[in-house]
């Protein structure tokens, strides 16, 4: 897995690249909680480039958007396809992260 | 008529998953299983050896085997350990219907083992615990 992170104006977009799984999600939740120390609260998470995720990988998701919302922060999703779509279907994840088709959409809704 | 087509050992320790990964890919590319098929395979792996990890040998220092079969049009892979008893199938499911504040952290892993095969069983055999996990080369049948 490789993350990558880019600053705009209104939030943070956070490219993740390769596989979030019960190796990588450690590394994933701890890049968050520095990106969250420096203080940013405002995060589009680009699935876009992402090949696999599995429970542990949507168990770092879930703690890293708690730990923003009691900064009233918020973590978006863009660009979930494929098969990776299928476990945010089954987990009920799809419908407690909003999502977007890409991520000038999701910059277009973190704004308002 | 069964056929064996690989079979893996590897101590049950999370960093091993890479290799796991590796084997389900080459039995479910070998087999023929189609990719979301596959994917979901290499989910249900993923947690039942996680499960592995932690609940059948707490304390570390075991090993996972996994055996790959072919039966009819169906892919079978058995998990075998040698732990504690310990059945992944027995979790309760999460609630999927809660919002973000509510959701609780964790229990997906069994959930995702019956939802992404289709068909799971748990059995204690020799002081082992043995997860079955069966899909159909393709969805629909």
């Amino acid at each position: 897995m490789n993350i990558q992170t880019t600053k705009e104006s209104t939030a943070m977009v956070v490219t993740v690249v390769g596989r979030l799984d019960a190796v990588t999600a450690p590394e994933y939740e701890q890049k968050f909680i520095a990106l969250i120390s420096e203080g940013e609260s405002r995060f589009i998470v680009d699935f876009e480039k992402l090949d696999y995720i599995s429970s542990a990988g949507l168990r770092v998701l879930l703690a890293t958007a708690k730990r923003v919302k009691g900064k009233s922060g918020a973590i978006v999703l863009a660009n979930i396809g494929g098969t990776v779509k299928e476990v945010f279907d089954i987990s009920g994840f799809g419908s407690i992260f909003p999502m977007y088709e890409s991520v000038a959409t999701a910059l277009t809704a973190v704004e308002k | 008529m069964t056929k064996k087509i690989h079979t893996i050992t590897c101590a049950a320790q999370v960093e091993k998953l890479g290799e796991i990964a590796e084997f389900v890919e080459e039995c479910a590319e070998c087999f023929g299983l189609d990719v979301k098929r596959a994917f979901g395979m290499q989910v249900a792996v993923e947690e039942a050896f996680v499960n592995i990890c932690s609940y059948a040998y707490p304390e570390g220092g075991g090993d996972a085997t996994m055996t790959a079969s072919a039966e009819e049009d169906c892919l079978v892979l058995e998990i075998t350990d040698k732990g504690i008893p310990f059945n992944v199938l027995l979790l309760p499911d999460p609630d999927t219907s809660k919002d973000i504040a509510e959701r609780e952290i964790g229990g997906l892993g069994g959930y995702f083992i019956r939802r992404l095969t289709d068909n799971v069983s748990y059995r204690r055999e020799n002081e082992e615990n043995i997860l079955k996990l069966v899909l159909h080369r393709t969805g629909g049948s």
